[in-house]
């Protein structure tokens, strides 16, 4: 378990004061110049050392992300453009950094800024964060009124400046290329890859997108040292980690812990165990909707890392932790989340736009007991021929959870098929 | 160069191609929909994708560059089957009603279906239907086909530089649309139809016509403008039934405008299919023998001097040559091809042909654009300059009407005076064309068939060469003349113009109102103002019932562009030739069958028997017939003369893109889009004549 000391968000629950003087308080911009003096080289490789990897599912490795950028400016100017649209079902942690440590996100995106040469920091926040936003802005104008961003950005020379611009509310805007197509004001549809947008970014001009809370963990990292972060978790799995339990456990909450806790603790430590007991635990989508759901077996013993749970074929993800005793409808439950799919699709590209479409509707004839035993196949392979085809990874959110389900509890789908008595999912 | 092995087999391509394109290099094909060489790349439809060794997912061949030590694999099961998943999902919701849709037989999708389909249909739910979009005359749209390849949406907004077409909506429920249910305003809009690679935007005229294995196809060359697009032209039987574009880099890409592709009905309507003679004042149907001899009647015993003959915009080279050869037994010098009056062809060929190429814009670094309205003139040319600007800083300068050319210009002036302004140095443009390496400058007709025509042409000589737009040493010239009649390069080349003591057009036009001209053969020219050729004995040639047969005293009935062997020349200088696709109708006869067998009948014989011997005239007459297809630098030298400059602004002479010419007017189709254009931004409304 986290000790205290070692916490990052020391406010993520909003109890002391939010504004600059409270952030102060808990070391929020001391003596930023400091890490600026550090250099650029020295941060990116801090960074890298102490092996932070992506918040935002994918989990890359924030250093080397970082070093992607063109060591030199060239004509077009370099953007660090960070990602607060935070859609993923299940989400919520990077609203409480905007909401309760949004001098963090400033701070750090100072740091970020000045390491890739980028004089403007971009955040996207989802439409639907009005309060949020309100807080960030705050934040963002308590910073410039006090020269920590600005022409003169803590007195290091550097000029900084930080912009937020709110989404329209589109799941898919949480894609980078998508949030920076959005950002330039057109439709918000992923861009193919190979450019990368550390070459061809927002504007055309070489650009980092990155996580709410890689960004915020990285003013820390740098004043505690790569060790310290690198010390916490497992190797290749370190630092800490916000995690959002949601679903029928007893206290759902929002908790920074170690990377790699074993799911069973976290459950029980922090959000009060499951209802009903562990015992009465059917299935836990460990990181968000996205990534396949796992079974209670593998809830007891799976650690909570990139590692570890693609070891189980399923994910990190967000760190979205949701829990679903026995009660829960699961084929239901995993219909709702086709159904989000569906709807969030962007229709660009056809494996995605045809076959999210094909799948929920197929989801929702078994889960009405009005499919045939070799649909469920066919769904299966309609899964695999959305799975790695389309141009970003919305395809493969949408077939991993109903793959999840397929593979753990093929069950409760056979006994919805045709001919056979819906029952209430059994043992 | 990258050195990469698709399918085992080691190539060395040039670095910046795609994966698809080095696959095509060895013949390897990919399939593909949203993917087209002349457009952006979308790489949204996933059909071309193939595995790419250490890669985690497959690559989107179309849009993913070589690099050094790639290992591709294009033909593995896996591959296969990934292509098969991307069938079976465009085919879920595309209708299927092939046997009812135009597209059928060169459609994209049945063609690749029949290579990646499943042999049954495994989606049991109901389809998705879209309604359909309302795009104007040209275009019919079956939006539930649509499988959102965006190809039309790239090309309207990339070639035809117009924003009128997108998407709407998102996942599922993503539609192609025109957005305000509004026609597609471009003159280039019909090349969506052959770009769409299933059937959800179709020919509106051509609509359940005919199946594209029952046509005939004959490739040939345009001439509703000076361009010359490479077209080909769909028969059944003796009807035209459709023009589709051919591919022609150096002149028209692979786009033609909706006049070339659409004006075909016109070949149809008001066709005169029989020689008629003027007897009691009105025009009766004759046989050849009595139209001949009415003419010998009128004209054998005319002297030379009261004798004229005027070529059309659409006459062909053979036709001309043979005409002036007669003209010439006749001993007549009152000969033009210039029934616009445009003050050319005098001095040097470079004065009156587009030296740089239509492809040469590409090399060009700055424009300057002086009478000319090329969105309508030529749009196939304008889609050209738009592809310049495109590609980065390509500042443009206009001198005339301000005008939506689909791209951003500095208007400069609207008459000569800008002109003579930018000569003397002192606007900011000619800095530009100081500084620029290549730059190019385009004069339109508006300011050549002016009264001063001549001296805005010498100005502008002076322009070309004070700013470098034609540089000796580079071997650059970028002085080039805009025309709009396909006629008249070629009519310019074989010296179709007044000879010795000679009358122009104007002084033919004079002289036949006050009785000096007595008889005037009309070459299928139709442009000129007809009420003033007074009492002359007039004699048309031409293929359509319009202005000049009106007028006429004999009708010969010509052949079109469709139905004759003919030489054109384009506004570069380039020698191309049409094929007969359909016979003329009726007794109608090629044109310069019909001049040799009256010059038989007026005792003039001309000395060509054959369509080789005509051809060997036009080589006789300019050594440039030689060498069909090809463009030659001309010899730059005096041309245009100085003169007054008036102070009227340039006006280009297309008032109506869509009705230019005898075909164009006859079709019902360019009527349909003259109401849809043209009259709403005349400020016209259904109530006008």
């Amino acid at each position: 378990m986290l000790k205290d000391a070692d916490r990052i968000f020391t406010n993520i629950y909003g109890i002391e004061d939010v504004g600059i003087s409270g952030a102060r308080a808990r070391g929020d911009w001391d003596d930023t110049k400091a890490l600026l003096d550090l250099g650029r080289d020295k941060i990116i490789a801090t960074i890298k050392e102490s092996g932070l990897r992506g918040r935002g599912g994918a989990g890359f490795s924030t250093g080397m992300k970082w070093s992607f950028m063109p060591k030199e400016v060239g004509e077009r100017p370099h953007y660090l453009v960070i990602n607060a649209d935070e859609g993923e079902p299940g989400t919520c942690k990077d609203r409480e950094i905007m909401r309760n440590d949004p001098h963090k996100l400033v701070e750090g995106a100072l740091i970020a800024s000045f390491a890739m040469q980028a004089h403007a920091a971009y955040c996207y926040v989802r439409g639907e964060f009005f309060r949020e936003t309100e807080a960030l802005q705050r934040a963002v104008d308590e910073a410039y009124a006090n020269g920590l961003i600005g022409d003169n950005a803590c007195g290091s020379g550097w000029k900084f400046d930080f912009y937020i611009h709110r989404g329209m509310g589109a799941y898919i805007c949480g894609e980078e290329s998508a949030l920076i197509e959005s950002l330039e004001g057109k439709k918000g549809q992923p861009r193919m890859k190979p450019p990368f947008p550390a070459n061809v970014g927002v504007w055309g001009c070489p650009t980092t997108v990155n996580n709410v809370e890689s960004i915020a963990v990285a003013p820390t990292i740098l004043r505690r040292g790569a060790a310290w972060f690198a010390g916490i978790g497992r190797s290749n799995n370190t630092g800490t980690k916000l995690f959002n339990i949601s679903g029928h456990v007893n206290k759902p909450c929002t908790v920074e812990e170690t990377m790699g806790i074993p799911l069973k603790e976290l459950v029980e430590k922090h959000a009060g165990g499951v209802r009903g007991g562990w015992d009465n635990l059917l299935a836990v989508i460990p990181g968000g909707a996205s990534v396949p759901v796992l079974t209670k077996e593998t809830c007891s013993t799976v650690l909570m890392d990139f590692d570890s749970l693609k070891e189980v074929r399923s994910g990190l993800g967000t760190a979205a932790v949701m829990v679903m005793d026995k009660s829960t409808d699961l084929p239901r439950a995993i219909t709702r989340l086709s159904k989000f799919y569906k709807h969030e699709s962007c229709g660009q590209c056809t494996p995605c736009r045809e076959g999210t479409g094909w799948m929920w509707r197929m989801m929702e004839r078994i889960c009405d007991g009005k499919a045939t035993a070799d649909e469920v196949q066919l769904l299966e392979q309609v899964t695999y021929q959305v799975e790695g085809h389309t141009i970003c990874a919305l395809g493969d959110a949408a077939a991993w959870p109903i793959q999840g389900l397929l593979r753990n509890f093929r069950p409760l789908v056979e006994v919805r098929i045709a001919g056979q008595k819906p029952q209430q999912a059994a043992e | 160069m990258p050195k990469l092995t698709i399918d085992g087999r080691e190539i060395e391509v040039d670095p910046g191609l795609t994966i698809l394109q080095a696959c095509e290099q060895i013949g390897i094909e990919i399939p593909r929909f949203c993917y087209h060489e002349r457009l952006s790349i979308a790489g949204n439809c996933r059909m071309c994708l193939v595995a790419l060794e250490r890669s985690p997912k497959p690559v989107a061949s179309c849009a993913m560059p070589v690099a050094d030590g790639m290992v591709v694999h294009t033909n593995t099961p896996a591959v296969h089957k990934m292509r098969k998943g991307v069938m079976e999902f465009l085919l879920i919701n595309h209708p299927l009603d092939c046997p009812i849709c135009d597209q059928g037989g060169e459609c994209d999708l049945q063609d690749q279906a029949m290579g990646y389909g499943l042999d049954h249909s495994r989606y049991k739910e109901n389809k998705r239907a879209v309604e359909d979009k309302r795009m104007g005359p040209l275009i019919k749209t079956i939006m539930t086909r649509c499988i959102h390849c965006t190809r039309c949406v790239r090309f309207t907004t990339e070639v035809a530089g117009i924003t009128d077409m997108g998407m709407l909506g998102r996942g599922e429920h993503a539609e192609i649309t025109s957005y305000l249910e509004k026609a597609v305003d471009s003159e280039l809009s019909g090349n969506v139809i052959d770009l769409c690679p299933v059937g959800a935007l179709t020919s509106k005229p051509y609509a359940f016509v005919a199946r594209s294995w029952e046509l005939k196809k004959t490739e040939s060359i345009d001439v509703m403008d000076a361009v010359g697009s490479n077209i080909r032209v769909d028969t059944r039987g003796a009807e035209v039934l459709r023009v589709l574009p051919r591919l022609n880099d150096e002149i028209n890409e692979e786009w033609i405008s909706d006049k070339t592709r659409f004006a075909c009905d016109g070949l149809k309507r008001q066709r005169l299919d029989m020689p008629y003679v003027r007897k009691d004042g009105k025009l009766q149907p004759a046989t050849w023998p009595q139209a001949f001899a009415a003419i010998r009647e009128r004209i054998g015993g005319l002297a030379g001097a009261k004798i004229a003959a005027i070529a059309g915009d659409q006459a062909d080279c053979e036709a001309m040559v043979a005409l002036k050869a007669l003209m010439t037994g006749l001993g007549s010098t009152n000969i033009d091809c210039r029934q616009d009056g445009a003050k050319l062809g005098r001095g040097f060929r470079a004065g009156y042909i587009f030296n740089s190429g239509i492809a040469g814009i590409e090399n060009a670094d700055a424009l300057l654009i002086v009478g000319s309205n090329p969105r309508w003139e030529a749009a196939v040319l304008n889609a050209r300059i738009l592809k310049r600007s495109l590609m980065g800083p390509f500042p443009i300068g206009l001198i005339g009407e301000v005008k939506d050319l689909s791209y951003s210009y500095q208007h400069l002036g609207t008459d000569p005076a800008a002109l003579k302004k930018l000569l003397s140095g002192r606007s900011d443009f000619a800095k530009v064309l100081k500084a620029a390496q290549r730059p190019m400058l385009i004069i339109g007709q508006g300011a050549l068939t002016r009264p001063d025509g001549a001296a805005v042409l010498s100005l502008a000589r002076e322009v070309a060469e004070k700013f470098g737009i034609h540089v000796p040493a580079k071997s650059w010239n970028g002085f080039n003349v805009l025309h709009t009649a396909a006629a008249r390069v070629g009519g310019l080349d074989l010296g179709f113009l007044p000879g010795d003591g000679g009358r122009d057009v104007a002084g033919i036009l004079e002289g036949a109102g006050n009785g000096e001209i007595e008889a005037v053969y009309l070459l299928g020219a139709d442009e000129i103002d007809i009420s003033r050729l007074g009492k002359a004995f007039v004699i048309y040639q031409g293929h359509h019932g319009d202005k000049g047969a009106h007028r006429a005293d004999v009708i010969l009935p010509g052949a079109a562009y469709t139905e004759k062997n003919a030489t054109y020349v384009n506004t570069e200088g380039r020698v191309q030739q049409t094929r007969l696709a359909a016979f003329p109708p009726g007794d109608a006869r090629e044109d310069w069958t019909i001049i040799r067998a009256l010059s038989d009948v007026l005792g003039k014989s001309i000395a060509c028997h054959d369509l080789g011997s005509v051809r060997g005239m036009l080589v006789e007459a300019n050594a440039n017939f030689m060498r069909p297809e090809e463009t030659m630098q001309a010899t730059w030298g005096a041309f245009g003369t100085e003169g007054e400059l008036s102070d009227v602004p340039f006006h280009s002479p297309i008032d109506n893109f869509y009705m230019t010419d005898p075909i164009s007017r006859n079709s019902e189709t360019m009527a349909e889009c003259t109401q849809a254009f043209v009259a709403p931004k005349q400020g016209k409304t259904g109530t006008h004549g």
